[in-house]
């Protein structure tokens, strides 16, 4: 009997995507708007004539969310399945749990597989929560008896008994989440594919979930395959990694080098310049072009340095003129294990209105840096009139050098977490 | 179960080997899934499942008056009219009511397709047995109107549940087949209730299909409603009610010609459902 659960040869997955042509103007003529109409009725006749997919948007291309992917995951492996966002990793969960097939290659599969895409898949809001769980656990794949065997461990883990009989939709988020992930939990197949789920509810909730799932794992050599951002419940809980990128595998070893390589990607990628990035979201009203750091004087520097201020100027080109309107910059910081720090936000400090022009910048003083050395990733967005307008996932990176925070003379050296707080201390007698 | 049993190879274009055995497994999420929409349909309303006999009993009601009080059409043999309209009203609304939802159920249920995966032949075919669920309640008005007219059924009325199979076959055929093309071409959104309406009129349930003339009949009887409404009458109005057997053989025909159009569209769809919808 061989040992390989999964094996995955050659995968690919092809989708189809639409485009919007580029509008040069916001206006168009009466008689642009109607023949782009007629064409694309056109079009969207022959496809259906034919059989064919209907897709939005004026030119179709093909877009291979996994093209050539290969890999084998062994009998009671814990996988973390990392990536930056549309690297695959979802394309492939999908396929693995049969919800899509695969364009080309062969996936052979020994043993049973239950999927977790995302919590609470089919619950209904009219009904309650016991009928919610059956309905839920059926779902996914449990029996009726199974569900009842486990159905007080199911109640005692979301922590619900008081509010079993009423209908879920009067239900908190977080006990309905509670509720959903719980059912989940207690699952027993032979494969359990789970994608980005334990991201909800609170933390001590999400504790609890991670414990949950080690056991799963733990006890009888259960294969998991586990797809998350969080870099820190994926060393967690995995033993093994596999990082995608553009659909084929990159990285396929322990978990420590599978995370240590996907870092070091986000770097690379941050350095790319910014103007030239394509994976970004919003309406591109405006758009982010590079971002520098200075000095207290406007002195341009490369990094910033611990217990001195740094200004951060996030560059940008618009379709603005100087208008003064409602703006949301915000960026946060991540340490290197991808715990998230801080966010910088202008609405949090009142600054909710800022004049924005064809080209300009956006500063946010920082007065006292309280990060110790090291590089910082961060995560940029920009909203403009309640609309996003830019967005970018490790957008840059902030270098800081070690200072002289306290003002003692003494540096303060990276060795103890990633933060340096102010603070005072004396002595008394008592 | 051992582990070897459950080798699963996923390929483009792969057959599905155990297909029929895989929807035998998954019948719990079948009847979890039926009972999730008996459940909600008359939640959160006052008068909760009087819905289900009040919409037949209106519909009876004026239907009555238009065909029999002012068109002035016949009845069959000596039954009362409204006993004849309520015999053709029941499948007919079971019909539209299926037919309706099941065409609707997999967009519907987009969030479940994208998420889990079990054989999709469930969705549609729980939605049918929701309406097949509002048929037998509506079968109360029958008993009290028969009571009511002090009407005897005969002996024929044991061949009833043989036409009410024949009714959610003729409805699932083209539900199955109207499904899978609603997910690619969401025109058939805006088709099925105007077809349903339309329907309706050229079904023959306000009134008999002895009223249409004899030259027509045979054309006629191409619409499937016709030999389930005409069998649910021979079965509830007895001797009263002749079995115009064309007709029979038609609606036999083309139920099961729109079921295997039904089931083929639908097993060749299937798996890029999730990418579609």
């Amino acid at each position: 009997m061989s040992d390989t659960v999964i094996s995955v040869e050659g995968l690919s997955k092809r989708y189809l995507v639409g485009h919007q042509a580029a509008r040069g103007e916001r206006y168009e003529t009466l008689r642009e708007t109607v023949t782009r109409g007629v064409r694309r009725f056109g079009r969207t006749a022959l496809d259906m004539a034919r059989g064919r997919q209907i897709v939005q948007g004026d030119t179709v291309e093909e877009f291979w969310a996994l093209s050539d992917l290969s890999f084998e995951i062994k009998r009671g492996e814990v996988v973390g399945v990392i990536g930056r966002n549309g690297a695959g990793k979802s394309t492939l969960l999908k396929i693995l749990s049969r919800i899509t097939e695969p364009t080309r290659g062969k996936v052979t599969i020994r043993g049973r597989v239950a999927s977790l895409l995302e919590v609470g898949t089919g619950f209904h809001p009219e009904l309650t929560g016991r009928e919610n769980i059956y309905l839920n656990g059926a779902i996914l794949g449990m029996t009726r008896r199974e569900i009842k065997a486990k159905f007080d461990e199911i109640v005692d883990f979301a922590e619900v008994e008081k509010f079993l009989d009423t209908p879920v939709k009067r239900y908190s988020s977080g006990m309905y989440v509670r509720l959903a992930f719980a059912v989940a939990a207690h699952l027993e197949p032979e494969i359990l594919v789970v994608d980005e789920v334990l991201s909800v509810g609170d933390a001590e909730f999400q504790r609890k979930c991670l414990g949950k799932m080690k056991d799963v794992s733990a006890g009888q050599g259960r294969t998991v395959l586990f797809v998350s951002h969080n870099m820190p419940s994926v060393q967690q809980l995995c033993t093994s990694g596999l990082m995608l990128s553009h659909g084929t595998a990159l990285y396929r070893g322990p978990i420590d080098g599978t995370i240590a390589q996907y870092m070091s990607s986000l770097d690379q990628t941050s350095r790319q310049e910014l103007r030239s990035r394509k994976d970004r979201e919003g309406d591109g009203r405006l758009r982010v072009v590079d971002v520098s750091f200075h000095d207290e004087k406007g002195n341009h520097v490369e990094a910033a340095i611990c217990g001195q201020p740094l200004r951060v100027r996030i560059h940008y080109e618009s379709q603005f003129d100087g208008q003064e309107v409602p703006v949301d910059v915000a960026f946060n910081l991540r340490s290197n294990n991808g715990i998230l720090l801080t966010c910088f936000a202008n609405i949090q400090t009142g600054a909710e209105r800022l004049a924005v022009h064809r080209k300009g910048y956006f500063e946010c003083l920082w007065p006292k840096v309280n990060l110790r050395s090291g590089s910082y990733m961060s995560t940029l967005f920009v909203g403009v009139e309640e609309q996003t307008a830019d967005w970018l996932q490790n957008a840059f990176q902030i270098p800081v050098e070690e200072g002289n925070f306290f003002g003692t003379g003494r540096l303060v050296t990276r060795d103890h977490g990633d933060l340096v707080m102010e603070q005072v201390w004396t002595g008394a007698s008592a | 179960m051992t582990i070897e049993s459950h080798v699963i190879v996923l390929e483009a274009g792969r057959a599905e080997r155990n297909y029929w055995r895989d929807l035998w497994r998954y019948r719990e999420l079948f009847q979890v899934l039926a009972g999730r929409d008996v459940a909600v349909r008359y939640k959160q309303t006052v008068i909760g499942i009087v819905w289900a006999v009040m919409r037949p009993f209106l519909t009876m009601l004026i239907f009555t008056i238009i065909f029999s009080r002012i068109a002035k059409l016949p009845s069959e043999g000596d039954a009362p009219y409204a006993l004849m309209v309520l015999a053709g009203l029941l499948p007919w609304t079971f019909f539209s009511t299926a037919l309706g939802d099941a065409s609707l159920s997999l967009v519907t249920n987009s969030n479940l397709i994208s998420k889990v995966y079990f054989p999709r032949l469930i969705i549609p075919t729980a939605t049918v047995v929701v309406s097949f669920v509002d048929l037998l309640i509506s079968f109360v008005i029958l008993v009290a109107m028969m009571v009511w007219y002090r009407f005897a059924p005969t002996v024929n009325i044991l061949a009833l549940p043989l036409f009410v199979v024949l009714a959610f076959l003729t409805s699932l055929g083209p539900g199955l087949w109207i499904t899978s093309l609603n997910v690619k071409y969401r025109d058939f959104r805006y088709i099925i209730p105007f077809m349903l309406q339309f329907g309706l009129y050229v079904s023959p349930v306000g009134f008999s299909s002895t009223a249409v003339p004899e030259q027509w009949r045979l054309l006629y009887s191409l619409n499937p409603m016709v030999g389930v409404i005409d069998g649910f009458r021979w079965c509830i109005l007895g001797g009263n009610s002749h079995i115009y057997w064309p007709s029979l053989v038609s609606t036999a025909v083309i139920t099961a010609f729109f079921l295997w159009l039904g089931i083929r569209q639908f097993r060749k769809m299937e798996k890029t459902f999730a990418d579609l919808i």
